[in-house]
């Protein structure tokens, strides 16, 4: 088990070199080794979709994948959304939609939402309700989440009417 | 009528932090020379123990420990009772509480019965595989009736009974009530309320700090306060060498007030042990058999009314399973108990509750906390007399309303609180006409209806009232401190898992001294920063911390008035504040930054009696309760060959008294509603006959996603509480607690071919198939 592996991986615009064990969970390796611990970790089965990152652009569950299979591929993490200090039209559409409540599976339904919203600038409440029913949310019964897809689409695609 | 900050619908202070990652959680605590630990819970419901043999585990690389009961000496104790069962006559109440690993036995699936600690975790789950635990399987109790007969077995052998209480509440008399009744109706009831499924785990870090002699504990708890008094006591410390912070907590709604859990005695006392600092984080899989449940209650229910409607009186025996141990008390049957009653005045009332041991996860409350179970019994009845008597289902609800003038309103009947359930105000039948507006009633029931109907198409209505007493006491507090920066400080005791506190709390004391919310710091869960309180449960933070915090802070705009008027020689009534200043009528000012300053002289002499600073600490603890209420209603479309249930509308009217910020209030119903969704169709704890838990993950559990939830509408009844001067009322459970019953409702109608008399809840598409292939049989032969 106690196996070495290289793993060099762009993380937030950032390389990262690492040793690790190839049963490494890629999201214990983005929270404890990298210190990234803005993705959380809900269920290790792949069900809540807390733990959502994207894999070369692609939202995956990184609870499921190991962190070698990172090797050489690109990752963005919440912490990557936007710059320090600022934040990204989604992330400022979930604070005026009052879109979170206690915030644990907010970055998931982040980076679930990023490529959803930026290609998708009139989707139907069907439309969006299917793009996050791979997340869950405990708290907010989605209705505002679904608010702030709106709020963020119209921030992204639609600023001259907003 | 709302103020200029208090009433507002505000954007959360702790948005930010939360949003870009930033905001700690316990899981994200890493320390240097941090170690780990992984639990060897039992596989059985119910076994003796013959022997452990650790020793392989001891050879594993990188494993430091391995900790079985016997290893613990005389820390092992069984914990605490947590609440004391309450002062009711001729009551029976047997106190078992859990261990913090099982010695000689185990009593549920889960329980934990080795511990090893290790540099990564990884290693420590490793090592559980070579542990060796010869078990002597026993018959377990599962079926909670079963429990109480004769030759069943028994959760404690020194008890020689399962039966774990027995409490009988009566308001006038029941018997001489049904004598004079038109119509009696009995049934038998089956409610079951899940887990809460919080989506952050549980988890612990502690770290013993030998050269400081200090502990600092991160702990996802709704009581810090609490636990470091009482891990204090049990390692030996004085409460001021432990710090507990309960920092961002995703998520809770009761399970983790439970105390104390194992894993919070062992892994302090491991981290003194070692001297280094230790990590527990509890995976999905450990959540559905150790963090705990609030699961199923049997009734046989009674109800006698007048011809026209008016119940003369209600008879109840129910069984309430609180699994192997019972450290919270009587909370959760004590609620079913007394909530059932509702917003009806009833005069005659006789409820005998029984609470049995089974070999099952330990039952704490769980939002709601026993109200589901009371409110589904008593509508599920309501519902029956309406048809049986021919009277519309809100008519026989308004007819028996505790109508407005009646209030304060004595159920007498002793409530969680240990005081007789006293409501303080109320106002149900604008609520009622309300939610029948905005579901459209009459018209759905006249019209559509009849037309879908007609097309084929199985839709139903449901509507069902409810009360929730909430913001019970003991106390709670809070300091209030304007520093010299003028911005403001607040600290209490209670958690925050999400209830948005570090804003409406703020808000509260921004009508006080007239600051952006923005520049108002509250600190919640944090014992360095105030170590009072009891914790977060009950739907009472914004009632008792509220109180709290609002008189703390009318106690530092008093101070600050009085020292504006020292400055100017101005009496402080004529002074205004605004926006951070204090204004003379003669246009004359000073920030709250300056006289933060002047309120703390580093020369000089001052005053006999003067306190430093701008600052308050301030206590509220409330004689009794508030009582919240409201009515859910939905509108429901059945798919008679799949089963499927889909809510088309839902409706809520809600009554939380003076509400602080709308937008967060309309958060926590919706999310209620969610959980009460998720409680009426999807969610079951299923055990099997040999106590397994067969539902222990999201594949078999369903929590309710985007495309179960339907969109809420919203609208409000303000009735302040006159208990408090904020005139709140809790508004955290109430989403969650009539929903099944209004869904239980909304599906009979709907079927209403089917001539189906459904009185249990969970449904699901299967058992819905089986109740309606038993209808069809009924109807048949």
């Amino acid at each position: 088990m106690s196996e070495l592996h290289t793993v060099r991986v762009t993380v937030n615009g950032t390389v990262y070199e690492r040793q690790v064990e190839a049963r490494m969970l890629l999201s214990d390796f983005i929270r404890h080794e990298l210190g990234l611990t803005g993705t959380h970790v809900g269920c290790e089965h792949g069900v809540c979709g807390a733990c959502t990152v994207l894999f070369d652009g692609e939202p995956v569950r990184s609870c499921l994948m190991f962190a070698v299979q990172a090797d050489g591929h690109e990752i963005m993490t919440v912490e990557g959304l936007a710059p320090e200090g600022e934040m990204h039209p989604l992330q400022e559409a979930f604070h005026e939609a009052h879109a979170l409540q206690c915030g644990f599976c907010t970055p998931g339904f982040l980076m679930t939402l990023k490529p959803f919203v930026e290609t998708h600038p009139n989707p139907t409440d069907e439309e969006i309700r299917k793009a996050i029913s791979g997340n869950l949310c405990r708290c907010t019964g989605y209705q505002h989440i679904i608010e702030a897809v709106k709020l963020a689409i119209k921030k992204i695609h639609h600023s001259d009417a907003a | 009528m709302a103020g200029r900050y208090f009433g507002q619908p505000i954007r959360r202070n702790e948005d930010p932090a939360l949003l870009t990652g930033q905001a700690l959680f316990t899981d994200d605590v890493h320390l240097p020379g941090m170690v780990h630990v992984a639990f060897l819970r039992s596989d059985y419901a119910h076994a003796r123990i013959r022997s452990i043999d650790v020793s392989r585990a001891l050879e594993r690389p990188g494993v430091i420990g391995v900790y079985t009961a016997e290893d613990l000496g005389d820390y092992w104790q069984p914990g605490p009772l947590l609440v004391p069962p309450p002062p009711v006559e001729d009551i029976i109440f047997h106190q078992r509480t859990q261990v913090p690993l099982a010695k000689g036995k185990v009593r549920h699936v889960g329980e934990p019965v080795v511990m090893v600690v290790a540099e990564s975790r990884y290693i420590a789950e490793d090592a559980l595989e070579d542990i060796f635990v010869d078990y002597e399987p026993l018959p377990p109790v599962v079926d909670i009736e079963k429990a109480l007969e004769p030759d069943a077995p028994l959760v404690h052998e020194d008890l020689g009974t399962n039966l774990a209480a027995r409490v009988v509440q009566r308001k006038g008399d029941y018997e001489a009530a049904k004598a004079k009744a038109d119509v009696v109706i009995s049934r038998r009831f089956y409610y079951d309320h899940g887990l809460a499924a919080a989506m952050e785990n549980r988890g612990i870090v502690a770290h013993w700090d030998p050269k400081m002699q200090y502990m600092t504990i991160w702990d996802t708890t709704q009581a810090p306060v609490v636990i470091r008094n009482g891990l204090a006591r049990m390692l030996g410390l004085s409460e001021s060498q432990v710090r507990v912070i309960a920092p961002f907590i995703g998520g809770a709604f009761g399970p983790k007030i439970m105390m104390f859990y194992p894993e919070e005695v062992l892994i302090p006392w491991l981290s003194l042990k070692l001297k280094r600092p230790v990590k527990w984080i509890e995976d999905r899989r450990e959540n559905f058999f150790a963090t705990t449940h609030e699961r199923y209650q049997v009734h046989y229910a009674e109800i006698a009314l007048t011809r026209d409607g008016r119940i003369l009186g209600v008879k109840d025996r129910f069984y309430h399973d609180t699994g192997a141990y019972d450290p919270y008390g009587l909370t959760v049957p004590i609620n079913s108990q007394c909530t059932l009653l509702g917003p009806y005045d009833i005069p005659a009332y006789h409820s005998e509750m029984n609470v049995v041991f089974t070999n099952k996860t330990i039952v704490t409350p769980y939002r709601g906390a026993g109200r589901q179970h009371g409110v589904f019994v008593m509508e599920r009845l309501l519902d029956i007399a309406a048809k049986e008597l021919g009277i519309d289902r809100t008519e026989i609800r308004r007819r028996n309303f505790i109508p407005p003038d009646k209030f304060p309103y004595n159920n007498e009947v002793i409530y969680q609180d240990f005081v007789p359930l006293v409501y303080d105000s109320g106002n149900y039948e604008p609520a009622l006409e309300l939610a029948k507006k905005l579901i459209d009633y009459d018209r759905f029931l006249k019209e559509e209806q009849p037309r879908l109907r007609a097309e084929g198409k199985h839709v139903g209505l449901g509507i069902v009232a409810y009360v929730e007493g909430t913001g019970i006491g003991p106390y709670e507090g809070a300091r209030v401190q304007v520093e010299t920066t003028g911005k403001v400080n607040v600290a209490t005791g209670v958690g925050t898992q999400g209830q948005s506190h570090f804003t409406s709390f703020a808000q509260i004391v921004a009508e006080q001294l007239d600051v952006d919310v923005r520049n108002i710091r509250v600190v919640t869960g944090d014992t360095a920063e105030f170590h009072w309180g009891t914790g977060t449960f009950a739907s009472r933070g914004a009632v008792v911390a509220g109180n709290a915090i609002h008189a703390a802070a009318k106690k530092v705009r008093e101070k600050v008035l009085q020292k504006a008027s020292e400055e100017f020689g101005v009496p402080p009534e004529e002074l205004e504040l605004r926006n951070g200043y204090v204004y003379t009528q003669d246009g004359r000012s000073i920030s709250l930054a300056d006289l933060a300053v002047k309120a703390n002289p580093l020369r000089g002499a001052v005053k006999p009696g003067t306190e430093p600073g701008l600052e308050a600490t301030m206590y509220f603890g409330p004689e009794r309760g508030a009582t919240a209420s409201g009515v859910h209603a939905m509108i429901v479309e059945v798919d008679p060959e799949l089963m499927d249930v889909k809510i088309r509308k839902y409706v809520v009217v809600h009554d939380c008294g003076k509400v602080i910020n709308p937008l967060v209030v309309e958060g926590q119903i919706h999310g209620g509603v969610a959980q009460g969704v998720g409680n009426s169709f999807y969610e079951e704890i299923v055990y099997n006959e040999d106590g397994q838990l067969l539902t222990a993950s999201f594949m078999d559990y369903l929590l309710p996603t985007a495309m179960e939830v339907p969109p809420i509408e919203v609208g409000h009844v303000e009735t302040p509480s006159p208990w408090n001067e904020l005139g709140t009322k809790g508004a955290g459970e109430a989403g969650a607690i009539p929903t099944a019953a209004a869904f239980v409702q909304a599906v009979e109608d709907a079927l209403a071919d089917y001539d189906l008399e459904i009185l249990e809840a969970p449904l699901s598409p299967n058992r819905l198939f089986e109740l309606l292939k038993e209808a069809k049989q009924k109807k048949e032969g």
